[in-house]
């Protein structure tokens, strides 16, 4: 039974707790709480409670669900191998068919369902932007699928999104290797330039990149409030668009929008007898970028252009834990020359965004982000590098609230100012020069 | 006179924010980390922040005579933290200060919500450990530990958490406070009520404040791994090891059935073939822990054992995650896992061992033993499934053996856990129903009428 269709799909997760606590010395928001609903071991006895038939549908029940980052800390730390997480959204999915969700995000996921309509809004909050924000600041409307209206600095959206300013096929000089870029909503309609980013990075690896243009939010904020209908529709939806290519691999630029692709969408679509072969084909291929780099290229970072930055890294939470990709984006990073890296304390502590998280338990979220901020300012450090764009929003919220002078860049953007510090040296032919090196280091990675 | 203006009371006594009544609340304060045990709904949930919101819900629990069950981070292993019989659970979480850190004398004065592992955080700058460290360090608080008296790895040579607490405030349960104890290492001034409220599990007093004893942290530590193809030669290592003049801070025993599940969870190169292995560590001064080392290996070879020796940080902490695994890798075996402690002398630990293993085939159970050889303190680990009333019923007779084989080797049924619900039935066995009279006794003196965590030990 797919795990999200019925809480009955999760009873041996529940079963196997031993209830040890064990999940509180990790939990993000168990150590602002410090209540024991706050935390996994909490949630999975409410969990059981839904299984026995014994709970009560109450939006009481539905904020302790809500209560949760899905930073998965809990999961990777249980001495049980409990998926605790995975426990908690099937709780969230079971109260959603309740019709416990809130009628401010369903709305927000029927919006999500229709594309066109939701990049209409999307546009349209753009070139509105001051007045939009306004609007947003009392609540009545969201700017962004998960809704933004709460927080209290907002990056600003890009005046175009990078879906309409980049072709929808983006070929390499010396093409040899395909793929497809799904951007996700916040590369998208706010961080352009990490979007940018890839194509610039990939096309000197001589990789095409395909846009493709019919596709639109993975779902992931929907998925995780438990709606799960519009989940599979998403799901559904994406399946298809991202089937159609024959490409080597498709390329994600945040560890949420990838792991919704990887693990969620064949989780959504176990029991689809059409689309679970489809969705299991579509998973195989994603990749981060920069497992890809690291990975399928092996580029020698080694050999690209100096990068006089002394940075700290935020790992996001669905990256690390998520997609098990700890090794990579610091295997790039560290590579580069002339680049400083300065570990924080605890670099895989969760940033406190978690979507729409950071909006309806916006203290809670806060709080946490004290703490990364706190930990960030003992790095002595100016430049802190994620690898996922809602972290991105979140830091970059922190930072300014804190006044601190950090600037947060994406692992691919700092790839890419190796690249292009490197080109600026030989003038005219570097471009080429540069393809042709990666492409040799990327096939005797040992020799370096 | 009713709950609900008992509840009312609370809400005025210490403020609505720290008054829980929500019922979703409620069930995550209806278990704790025992197997096995009925769970039960308290009627309120009260997070005093100190020592006078303490007095004030024990004058309103006396009024309303509404038993009260202290609670720290609910990781104990014996039931203690079920609120039995409704009622409050007072909860220690937000009072969670280090009050003082005195270097000076060694010591260092805690609320009872400190969690263990945040103390040594602290007074590590200045050199110093607090030695008690259970498998729940990170999560545990010292309130929780000091009214469990629990112990840990390094109990042979360290001690248990009673002999690091030097003094207490207690809120009795008329609300009166009482302080007994203090800085200094030599006080015999009156009865030792410190060390009656330490393991009272929470039936005599609600503690507020905790000084506790610190030492200097040991300066070298060398960790080896001892690998046994008989059980006996294991069982024999060890008491020749002390014989030998050496105590190693640690000493842990796992059976082959641990063996081979941390093995499978963990995957830190331990042989699983073996029958026993011993994770043995020595610490203190450089030259003094070079010269045990090579005792220990000395011993270990002649018992038949293979030894290796951890080079450094990293395969030490291998060796240690081991260890830290055995409960929770075992855990993932079955759905339920039924955790004793069960403890005998030393000398007498290869036969409750192999009496172990007797009761396992005898029962026909899935037995993992692992523990703290060192002080003959083991973990026989029954897993189960608590969905399966047949085998249940086999479970049940099994500890009531495993209890009566410790007793009869001259040990006793609980070590480091507590007794609790799960383990009250049993107090006889251990003191004759004369003893645990003497105990009632004590209990009533303190707690007339039963308010104090009750249905728990002898209540
Ligand atoms: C995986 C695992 C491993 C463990 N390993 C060990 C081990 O190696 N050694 C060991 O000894 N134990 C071990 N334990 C048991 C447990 O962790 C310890 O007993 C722990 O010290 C309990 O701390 P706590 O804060 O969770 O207390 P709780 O479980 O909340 O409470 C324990 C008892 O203390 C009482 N209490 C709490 N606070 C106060 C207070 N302020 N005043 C009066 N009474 C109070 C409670 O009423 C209860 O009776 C383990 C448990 C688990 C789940
Ligand atoms: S989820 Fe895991 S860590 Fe948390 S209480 Fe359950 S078994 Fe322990
Ligand atoms: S996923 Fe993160 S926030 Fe949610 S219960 Fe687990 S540790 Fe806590």
């Amino acid at each position: 039974m797919a795990v999200y269709d019925n809480i009955k799909g999760i009873e041996e997760e529940i079963i196997k707790c031993m209830k040890c606590g064990n999940c509180q010395a990790v939990c993000p928001v168990y150590k602002e709480t410090l209540s024991e609903s706050g935390v996994a071991r909490g949630k999975i006895q409410l969990a059981a409670k839904i299984l026995k038939g014994e709970a009560k549908y109450t939006p009481e029940l539905y904020k302790k669900f809500d209560l949760c980052l899905q930073c998965q800390a809990c999961s990777a730390n249980c001495p049980c191998g409990v998926k605790a997480h995975k426990i908690i959204m099937a709780a969230r999915a079971e109260l959603a068919r309740q019709n416990m969700l809130p009628f401010a995000k369903k709305a927000a996921f029927n919006i999500l369902k229709k594309p066109g309509l939701f990049d209409f809004g999307l546009r349209l909050g753009s070139t509105f932007q001051g007045l939009a924000f306004r609007k947003n600041a009392s609540g009545m409307s969201p700017r962004f699928p998960i809704g933004l209206e709460m927080r209290r600095v907002v990056p600003a959206l890009a005046d175009k999104p990078l879906r309409s300013e980049l072709p929808e096929v983006n070929k390499a000089p010396n093409s040899r290797k395909k793929v497809a870029f799904f951007t996700g909503c916040v590369t998208n309609y706010i961080y352009t330039s990490v979007g940018k980013a890839v194509v610039d990075v990939l096309n000197h690896n001589g990789v095409d990149v395909i846009i493709p243009k019919e596709q639109h939010c993975c779902g992931a904020p929907a998925i995780i409030n438990g709606d799960i209908e519009t989940g599979k529709a998403m799901a559904k939806s994406h399946v298809d668009i991202f089937s159609k290519y024959d490409v080597d691999a498709i390329i994600t630029v945040c560890g949420t929008c990838g792991g919704t692709f990887e693990q969620k969408y064949v989780e959504l679509l176990a029991d689809d007898p059409v689309y679970e072969a489809k969705a299991r084909a579509v998973a195989r291929k994603i990749r981060d970028i920069s497992e890809y780099l690291v990975d399928d290229l092996k580029v020698n970072f080694a050999k690209l252009g100096s990068v006089p930055i002394s940075f700290t890294y935020h790992e996001p939470c669905h990256i690390g834990r998520g997609m098990g990709l700890t090794r990579q984006p610091l295997e790039m990073l560290t590579k580069i020359p002339g680049i400083t890296y300065k570990p924080m304390k605890q670099p895989n502590r969760c940033c406190g965004g978690a979507g729409s998280f950071s909006l309806t338990n916006y203290d809670v979220s806060y709080q946490i982000l004290k703490k990364k901020m706190a930990d960030i300012q003992g790095t002595n450090t100016n430049v802190v590098v994620t690898g996922c764009g809602s972290c991105r929003m979140q830091l970059e919220d922190g930072l300014a609230q804190e006044k601190m002078p950090h600037k947060v860049m994406h692992v691919i953007e700092v790839v890419q100012m190796a690249y292009q510090n490197a080109k600026e040296k030989p003038a005219a032919t570097a471009n080429k020069e540069q393809t042709k090196a990666s492409q040799k280091s990327g096939k005797t990675k040992k020799a370096s | 006179m009713s709950k609900a203006q008992a509840i009312e009371a609370l809400i005025k006594a210490i403020g609505k924010e720290n008054v829980i009544t929500e019922h979703e609340e409620l069930v995550c304060y209806s278990f704790d980390a025992t197997a096995d045990m009925p769970s039960q709904l308290p009627d309120v949930v009260v997070t005093p922040r100190s020592t006078d919101d303490v007095v004030e819900i024990m004058k309103v629990a006396n009024q309303y005579k509404m038993p009260v069950y202290p609670r720290g981070s609910g990781t104990n292993l014996c039931g203690d933290t079920i609120p039995l019989k409704g009622g409050i659970v007072l909860r220690t979480q937000k009072m969670n200060k280090i009050i003082e850190i005195d270097a000076d004398n060694l010591v260092a004065v805690v609320q009872p919500g400190v969690v263990i592992n945040d103390l040594n955080t602290a007074v590590a700058p200045f050199g110093l450990i607090y030695p008690p460290d259970p498998g729940t360090v990170a999560t545990a608080t010292m309130g929780g530990s000091v009214s469990e008296c629990s112990g840990g790895l390094r109990g042979l040579k360290y001690g248990v958490t009673k002999h690091y607490v030097m003094g207490l405030e207690v809120v009795m349960v008329d609300g009166t406070v009482a302080s007994f104890g203090g800085k200094t290492v030599k006080n015999v001034t009156a009865y030792d009520m410190v060390k009656l409220f330490t393991g009272a599990e929470g039936t005599l007093g609600i503690i507020t404040e905790i000084t506790v004893k610190l030492i200097p942290a040991p300066e070298a530590k060398k960790s080896m791994l001892a690998v046994f193809n008989k059980l006996e030669d294991a069982g024999n290592t060890v008491t020749e090891i002390v014989r030998s003049k050496v105590i190693p801070a640690t000493m842990e025993i796992m059976d082959q059935v641990t063996i081979r599940t941390v093995e499978n969870f963990a995957k830190v190169g331990l042989p699983t073939d073996a029958e026993a292995v011993l994770l043995i560590e020595v610490d203190g001064i450089p030259e003094v822990v070079e010269r045990e080392a090579a005792t220990v290996v000395k011993v270990v070879e002649k018992n038949n054992g293979n030894i290796k020796v951890a080079k450094d940080d990293k395969e030490r902490d291998g060796l240690w995650a081991a260890r830290r695994a055995a409960l929770p890798a075992l855990a993932q075996m079955k759905p339920t896992t039924v955790l004793e402690d069960a403890t005998v002398p030393r000398s007498r630990l290869t036969d409750m061992l192999v009496a172990l293993q007797n009761i396992a085939k005898k029962y026909d159970l899935m037995i993992g033993t692992f523990g703290h050889a060192g002080d003959g303190n083991l973990h026989p680990t029954i897993l189960t499934d608590e969905r399966n009333t047949e085998e249940m019923k086999r479970v049940h007779q099994a500890v009531d053996e495993i209890f009566k084989t410790a007793l009869e080797l001259g040990g006793t049924i609980s070590g480091e856990h507590g007794i609790g619900m799960a383990k009250a039935k049993y107090l006889p066995m251990e003191f004759g129903e004369q003893g645990v009279e003497i105990m009632r006794k004590i209990k009533r003196a303190l707690d007339p009428e039963n308010l104090l965590n009750p249905g728990k030990m002898m209540g």
